[in-house]
């Protein structure tokens, strides 16, 4: 299929958001307002109200029971849509894991927000890196224009029959969630056909019946029962076992889009800059890597061999991509906008240098904590990140692993 | 607003169980005859969903299940918010023409705990919203499930875990929460108070929470013998003396307006026919140490705290 024409609308990345889910067919959208996501949840509801999408939007009293909608919703067969931040995603904690052990495909964007207390309404990853194993697919977006792309995605990933996995695609908070940007938009009926109409997986009943996997009175299922050892664990070895097949399917999504959109973003999964020939490189999530690359793009100018490694797909890690991608890296320095605290460095610093454990060349592996509460992520700050994987090259010696950056210390 | 849905016991006796036996609830159990009895007053297709509790617990253990119709349980705070999500979908697919047609209903189910204390939220908001619904509490008047300990359902003078009968202190020493009354309050169309004792009635209030076109809430007095510290052949009579004490009366309110139902009705009309608490009292164990010299007073709080409830409930159906 050849890339279509393209409608360029000035959206900020709620109204992108909103904007992708109105175009994505959602039969059932629960939200509740939560700075700064409110605007998705209002440019929703004015869809609504103009009789332009054909969706029950469920206004519930909280972020517990927006989830909990979308869910039984999504059981019950529909596509289902939310979003939140902070607090609000904390607030689905319990959830989260329902939602993913009831194996309901349900689509939520999650505005990155610092979590309380003192409470703050900027950006960091605070609030969905701590929900990194609670059985969703993570995608973490680099500006507006992703945003709608893979709120699109998600919808076609998160149903496949072969996954039934739910989905959240974090955007940064403010940044692009409060920022004008051009957004290339595909024509309504093309986003529609695209996502396409639920289908649903085949399982046995406790009548030994094959029946489609959804509450259909015609096809009685029992969803969300008592499961004690005996069986548990295997239920939850099942999630695991999507996980694996989560990467082929997220880069055919992806893949797909992209043969209409005209639009990739790496591989689906990761998304390198440069690192080809790259002696030290950056590892981030989210909006800061729209920096580092400019900083790449300078530095490379005058020679050096630096690059960037944005990770889209945080759950499932792909892990060999990542190898693949940092091989021949000398030195890696990975941002962290979120803490573990008494850890050893933030969410994204563990897993990477930990993948590179088992890499046949090990890096030198060291991590920023940048940017907390909305702190702003200066150029200065990524030149200074640059400079000190040049110096842990000369000296080859690392002098600090963690560190914060960009504070008053 | 309701059908003339008219039936016999042996109507009800042919009707086939879409709760199965097999579960594994105890002995005596009240609130299993309840889910089977309301059941029995579906009209249709229906999905049902339950909050974490003893039900949940007792008629899903994987890969059994004792129901013959959809069910999905989630958490334990949330059930009105399950219903609330398949309501939405259904209404949304149906428009859209994924699915057939006809009526699907939804029933909640929740017990006290789920309800009165950690679900009030959920319930109080999908009722707000208008979803249509009928919400079942079976109120078995503490976290049974956890091991016999208060909630907002826990009468006044009750031996919990958490309100133990001690030397100082005789077991709760706060009122029931007049959660059906808090329903009421929402301006719902449909409340009703029923006990598996009047078995007939407790269908006909759930068929109608059923039929009528938005919420309804159902409160079932569910005694619990392990809990109650009860004789597992009375249960069903310990629920005809919490309406015959006026404890638990029977009533439903239609559009706010309250109306007695016949057992309730009959000792308004003639209170000589109303019992004193002493006599529900004394067949339960979580209320023995209220029989001792000690805490004998609390007896006497219990009946005035009765009495004047009765007595504004009979206010409010425009009776005395």
């Amino acid at each position: 299929m050849a890339i279509v024409k393209q409608k360029m609308l000035a959206l900020n990345g709620d109204e992108a958001v909103a904007y992708a889910a109105k175009q994505s067919d959602v039969d059932v959208v629960a939200a509740y307002p939560i700075t700064p996501q409110t605007i998705i949840v209002e440019r929703f509801s004015e869809y609504v109200a103009n009789g332009e999408v054909d969706t029950e939007f469920v206004c519930v009293e909280s972020e517990h029971s927006a989830l909990t909608a979308c869910l039984t919703a999504a059981a019950t067969g529909a596509r289902a849509f939310t979003a939140t931040a902070s607090a609000g995603l904390a607030l689905m904690h319990e959830i989260l894991y329902v939602t993913s052990g009831c194996r309901a495909p349900v689509v939520m964007a999650v505005v990155n927000r610092a979590l309380s207390a003192p409470i703050n309404i900027h950006c960091d990853h605070s609030d969905s890196m701590v929900e990194r194993d609670c059985g969703w697919i993570q995608i973490y977006v680099e500006n507006s224009q992703e945003a709608y792309d893979s709120i699109i995605q998600a919808f076609k990933i998160a149903e496949n029959p072969e996954l039934l996995l739910p989905i959240m695609v974090g955007l940064d908070g403010f940044t692009l969630s409060h920022t004008l940007e051009n957004v290339q938009t595909l024509p309504d009926d093309l986003v529609k056909k695209f996502v396409g109409t639920r289908q649903f997986t085949l399982v046995t009943n406790h009548e030994g019946k094959t029946v489609p996997f959804k509450l259909d009175p015609k096809t009685p299922v029992t969803i969300g029962p008592l499961d004690l050892y005996d069986y548990y664990f295997e239920h939850k070895r099942q999630q695991e076992e999507a996980m694996r097949i989560a990467p082929k399917i997220i880069r055919q999504v992806h893949e797909e889009y992209a043969k209409i959109s005209g639009r990739r973003y790496g591989d689906g999964l990761i998304d390198p800059y440069y690192l080809e020939d790259a002696e030290t490189a950056i590892v981030c999530v989210g909006s800061t890597s729209g920096t580092v690359k400019t900083i790449v793009d300078e530095l490379r100018s005058k020679g050096m061999k630096v690059g960037l490694l944005r990770l889209r797909t945080f759950r499932p890690l792909p892990v060999k991509e990542i190898t693949k991608a940092l091989e021949n890296v000398k030195a890696v320095a990975v941002m962290d906008r979120s803490l573990s605290f008494g850890g050893h460095g933030g969410a994204v610093f563990h897993e990477i240098r930990h993948v590179l454990y088992d890499a046949p060349k090990h890096p030198y592996v060291v991590n920023y904590i940048y940017g907390l509460g909305g702190r702003e992520t200066h150029p200065n700050l990524i030149h200074k990140i640059y400079r000190d994987l040049q110096r842990i090259l000369e000296t080859q010696r690392i002098q600090k692993p963690v560190q914060f950056i960009g504070l008053r210390e | 607003m309701f059908s003339e849905w008219k039936f016999t016991a042996k109507d009800i006796a042919e009707k086939p169980d879409l709760f199965m036996s097999g579960h594994r609830a105890c002995a005596g159990c009240a609130p299993a005859t309840v889910l089977r009895l309301i059941m029995k007053a579906l009209r249709g297709p229906t999905i049902t969903t339950f909050a974490t509790g003893c039900m949940e617990v007792v008629s899903t253990i994987y890969p059994y299940t004792s129901w013959k119709i959809p069910y999905i349980h989630t958490a334990f705070e949330n059930v009105a918010a399950n219903a609330s999500g398949i309501e939405a979908a259904l209404k949304i697919l149906k428009k859209k023409g994924r699915i057939p047609q006809e009526h699907v209903d939804v029933i909640a189910f929740a017990g006290d705990g789920g309800t009165y204390d950690i679900g009030i939220q959920a319930l109080s908001g999908a009722v707000e919203r208008g979803h249509d619904f009928l919400y079942v509490l079976y109120d078995n008047e503490a976290y049974m499930n956890t091991g016999i300990q208060r909630s907002g359902g826990t009468p006044h003078g009750a031996s919990t875990t958490t309100s133990p009968a001690g030397t100082v202190i005789p077991g709760k020493l706060e009122n029931k929460k007049p959660i059906a009354d808090i329903m009421v309050a929402h301006d719902m169309p449909y409340a009703a108070t029923a006990a598996p004792y009047y078995w007939r009635d407790l269908i006909t209030k759930a068929r109608k929470g059923i039929e009528v076109n938005g919420p309804a809430f159902l409160h079932v007095f569910a005694p619990c013998p392990r809990g109650w510290r009860s004789d597992i052949s009375k249960s069903i009579e310990i629920s005809r003396l919490a309406v015959e004490t006026c404890i638990f009366p029977l009533w439903e309110a239609i559009n706010g307006e309250y109306q007695l139902s016949a057992p309730s009705k009959v000792i308004a009309l003639r209170p000589e026919r109303k019992k004193s608490v002493r006599e529900y009292l004394q067949l339960q164990g979580r209320f023995r140490h209220l029989f001792t010299s000690k805490f004998e007073k609390v007896i006497d709080e219990i009946q005035r705290t009765t009495d004047g409830r009765w007595q504004r409930l009979l206010k409010k159906c425009n009776i005395a």
